[in-house]
């Protein structure tokens, strides 16, 4: 990946301390491995665990005894993480850092689900769908912050756009209508923003957190004031229709998932690609990754810093807009006061555990909105697990990777400073 | 509206010569912090009776035909929004009619006074989590995570309150404690990670905010915590000796908002007398040159959230132990982000905190009565809210709207319009 703006390139000179990041790293995997052999398996059930490749109990199924499956899983961990804490193969490290997070997730379900079963189609489309509002929102987040301008109000616009686009999907009872009216709703909170924060130089973060109050407040109150007292003329939007694509939408498992859905997942995907591409291959995202980074010298050479900030925000408004209408449009067909309770500061966290790059953003989003659904699976099936840890996943996965523990988040340079031509 | 009140000042004039009162009116129309923040709130009112107005269907059906009979509309306008904030200040300062009826003997003293003390009530939690983002702030750290450690001092102070059983006051210092300290570790993880390893406080203390959320919703279900009577999520009640003494009945006023003046000036202290109070602000200002000077830039940042962090837990405590008397999910409410509002509002000053702080509570006793008599939801004290601390974290923004004059005495301090 050409995100050189984002990752540490530059070589120390200096001899290495012996506790290099990929030995703590190895260090922790081994740690979890031996939890997970050893806890995991013991506590697992000798039975089947099935995770079949339906919507249900029925039909072709990948089964393995609980208890091999989770101590088989969890000494692959302690491989992966050996691996590292030798100082071998350090030109894969995030690959063996992945397969050992993967492996010991899969040791945990594997105690998880044995005697039971889990749905795959279920859990991936679940995944999909809880993680589409995060990928949204990241990818706001990523279009202002690479360019220097930190978006903590994608909460608020989220709220903002799911209202909007409940009230006008209804009143037009289209819910293309809605839908452009959930970006704009996204677009106006970025709007008061990136006025405030480029043009009136106010801390932003400060913007950020007022903002989110902003929406709440403002969202709260008419909902009460139109909505609750007249549900069927502001409150209920026509849902957006799911498309099916012949052929691709027979694979096993992907398929459904990706090819008989809704419009907002190819929307979400595309996006991914089309930043990713934008941003480190035509000139606006040598621009904005400049502006990020340093914003004098972008301005010395004729950037125009603070239009540049002001159209990136823009976007990212629209884009979050978007993401709030999975809320009304999608997920429950109807607007309810502060619906997205903390969705937007998850995708505040996927974008900062994803490095602040589109395709870090679409793992993290992917990877926390399994969370979820591991949550209410877990939940569903009487899991001795509180769900409430799960969902604290994302979270505490942030705090880790900003701290440094694993792999340290560098953010662009000129992120929240205002930029005030001298 | 001020346009010709602002020729071009002749500046060869001698301000020696100038009277007190052109001097006054002169300065009346500059943006100071005064005029700013009685703008800014003018502003927000103005529009939330916008608000008030569009949200009504049946005045905005009388603007249909506004240009036939426009009298019709504005009045009827008129009419549902000074309903509005007339009864947000009878809510919040107390109804006439009840003090005259106190008066007559129709009435009790109590009833006059109850708009007042729940004024104070909801305040009292608030200037302790305004202070707490107030003190950070002066140091350079922006606490974003008081409504997380409120939370988790509304855990310890809960759970000390019902389950150890100790005599009166004994019970009730050990559960104040209890809640400032687990406000106060709560804080301390941010600062501690900021100090050793850089991470930013705005996203730790975030992050942590939901933590916190999601433990209490965990732990009020768990047996020993959870009420033995009750299915769904509340925890068992404080016990009376551990309960913040308040005057009962229709006066919920407590003995928090006396320990939140005490706080006030305990910080107050702190900020302008203590060397670690110097320190801080060292740090705030410039952490390099202090770092040259030989304060530890990691200590302080430690230290100080840690403190920061114990007002917020102890904003949580006076919550609990003072109004809710049990543990819920949403025991805290929003605040820990009320109190970031307030600390804005304030200036990042104790004292200015602690009228901010008065200013909210009087918006949110006067908000359920205007909810409750007018209709009008509550949900537009937080616009309200919202909108006077955009307004002045954006002097220059309210400076363009009324054509401010510039101040002369560029005032250093705590700016907001900090990275």
């Amino acid at each position: 990946m050409s995100t050189a703006t984002v990752e540490e390139t530059s070589v120390v000179v200096a001899p290495e301390p012996f506790w290099t990041r990929q030995r703590r790293l190895g260090l922790t995997l081994v740690l979890i491995g031996l939890l997970a052999a050893v806890l995991f398996g013991a506590l697992a059930p000798s039975e089947q665990a099935r995770f079949t490749l339906s919507d249900d109990a029925e039909g072709a199924a990948l089964s393995i005894n609980g208890q091999l499956g989770a101590v088989l899983f969890g000494i692959l961990t302690i491989v992966a993480g050996g691996v590292l804490l030798a100082g071998l193969a350090k030109r894969r490290q995030t690959a063996l850092l992945g397969l050992g997070i993967l492996t010991f997730v899969l040791s945990f379900l594997c105690w998880q689900v044995a005697g039971k079963f889990m749905p795959l189609v279920d859990t991936t489309s679940g995944t999909m769908q809880l993680a589409l509002p995060l990928i949204l929102g990241a990818l706001a987040g990523v279009l202002g912050e690479r360019s220097g301008v930190v978006n903590v109000a994608i909460e608020g616009q989220f709220l903002m756009g799911a209202f909007a686009g409940a009230l006008v999907g209804t009143m037009a009872t289209s819910v293309w209508a809605g839908l452009i009216s959930a970006a704009v709703g996204g677009l106006i909170i970025a709007a008061i923003l990136a006025v405030l924060s480029i043009r009136y130089l106010v801390d932003q973060t400060v913007v950020g957190i007022v903002l989110n109050l902003f929406a709440l407040g403002v969202t709260g109150f008419l909902y009460e004031r139109l909505m609750q007292n007249d549900a069927s003329a502001y409150n209920e939007p026509p849902r957006l229709p799911e498309w099916r694509i012949p052929g691709l939408a027979d694979i096993p498992v992907l398929g459904p998932v990706l090819f008989d859905t809704n419009l907002l997942v190819w929307v979400a995907l595309l996006l991914v690609v089309a930043i990713h591409f934008g941003l480190t291959r035509t000139r606006w995202g040598l621009r904005t990754r400049a502006v990020g980074e340093h914003p004098t010298a972008a301005d010395t050479v004729g950037i125009r810093v603070r239009g540049l900030r002001y159209l990136n925000v823009l976007m990212g408004g629209l884009v979050a807009g978007i993401g709030g209408a999975y809320f009304t449009l999608v997920a429950t067909g109807s607007f309810t006061k502060n619906m997205t309770a903390g969705a937007g500061f998850i995708a505040l966290a996927a974008l900062i555990f994803g490095r602040y790059t589109p395709f870090g953003a679409l793992g993290a989003a992917l990877f926390f909105g399994f969370a979820q659904k591991l949550a209410t699976y877990l939940s569903a099936v009487g899991s001795p697990v509180p769900s409430q840890f799960l969902n604290m996943l994302p979270y505490l996965a942030t705090i880790i990777a900003v701290a440094g523990l694993v792999g340290r988040v560098r953010a662009p340079a000129a992120d929240g400073l205002p930029y005030v031509k001298s | 509206m001020s346009t010709e009140t602002t020729p071009e000042a002749p500046a060869k004039k001698d301000e020696a010569e100038e009277s007190f009162l052109s001097a006054f009116t002169r300065n009346l129309w500059a943006a100071n912090t005064v005029t700013v923040t009685a703008l800014s709130i003018l502003l927000a009112f103005v529009i939330g009776a916008i608000l008030i107005i569009v949200s009504d269907a049946e005045v905005l059906a009388q603007f249909a035909y506004f240009t036939a009979r426009p009298a019709d509309a504005l009045s009827a306008s008129w009419q549902l929004v000074s309903t509005a904030y007339s009864d947000l200040l009878k809510g919040a300062f107390g109804d006439p009619e009840a003090f005259s009826a106190w008066f007559n003997g129709s009435g009790t003293w109590q009833d006059a006074f109850a708009p007042l003390s729940e004024t104070l009530t909801y305040a009292a939690p608030l200037v302790f989590t305004g202070l707490s983002v107030a003190l950070a702030f002066r140091g350079g750290l922006f606490n974003i995570g008081a409504q997380g450690q409120a939370v988790i001092g509304c855990v310890t102070a809960g759970v000390a309150g019902f389950a150890f059983g100790l005599p009166i006051v004994l019970n009730l210092v050990v559960a104040i404690v209890a809640g400032a300290l687990g406000g106060a570790l709560w804080g301390f993880i941010p600062g501690i990670l900021k100090a050793r390893t850089g991470a930013h406080e705005v996203i730790t203390t975030i992050m942590l905010n939901y933590t916190a959320a999601l433990f209490l919703s965990w732990l009020v279900l768990q047996k020993g915590v959870q009420d033995p009577n009750r299915t769904d999520a509340i925890s068992k009640a404080i016990d009376e000796s551990a309960q913040l003494p308040s005057f009962g009945g229709v006066l919920r006023v407590h003995l928090g908002i006396l320990l939140a003046v005490a706080a006030t000036a305990g910080v107050a202290w702190l900020l302008n007398r203590s060397s670690f109070g110097f320190e801080l602000r060292a740090v705030g200002a410039n952490q390099h040159a202090a770092r040259t000077a030989g304060i530890s830039v990691a200590k302080t940042y430690a230290l100080l959230m840690a403190i920061a962090g114990g007002l917020a837990g102890l904003g949580g405590a006076t919550q609990v132990l003072g109004t809710a008397y049990a543990l819920t999910p949403a025991v805290a409410g929003n605040i820990g982000f009320d109190g970031l509002l307030v600390a804005l509002l304030g200036r990042n000053k104790p004292w200015g905190t602690l009228w901010a702080a008065l200013l909210f509570g009087a918006l949110r006793a006067g908000g359920n009565r205007m909810q409750s008599y007018a209709g009008i939801s509550l949900e537009l004290v937080t616009v309200l809210q919202a909108l006077i601390v955009i307004f002045i974290a954006a002097p220059a923004l309210v400076k363009a709207i009324f054509r401010l004059r510039a101040t002369r005495l560029v005032r250093p301090g705590a700016s907001l319009a900090k990275g």
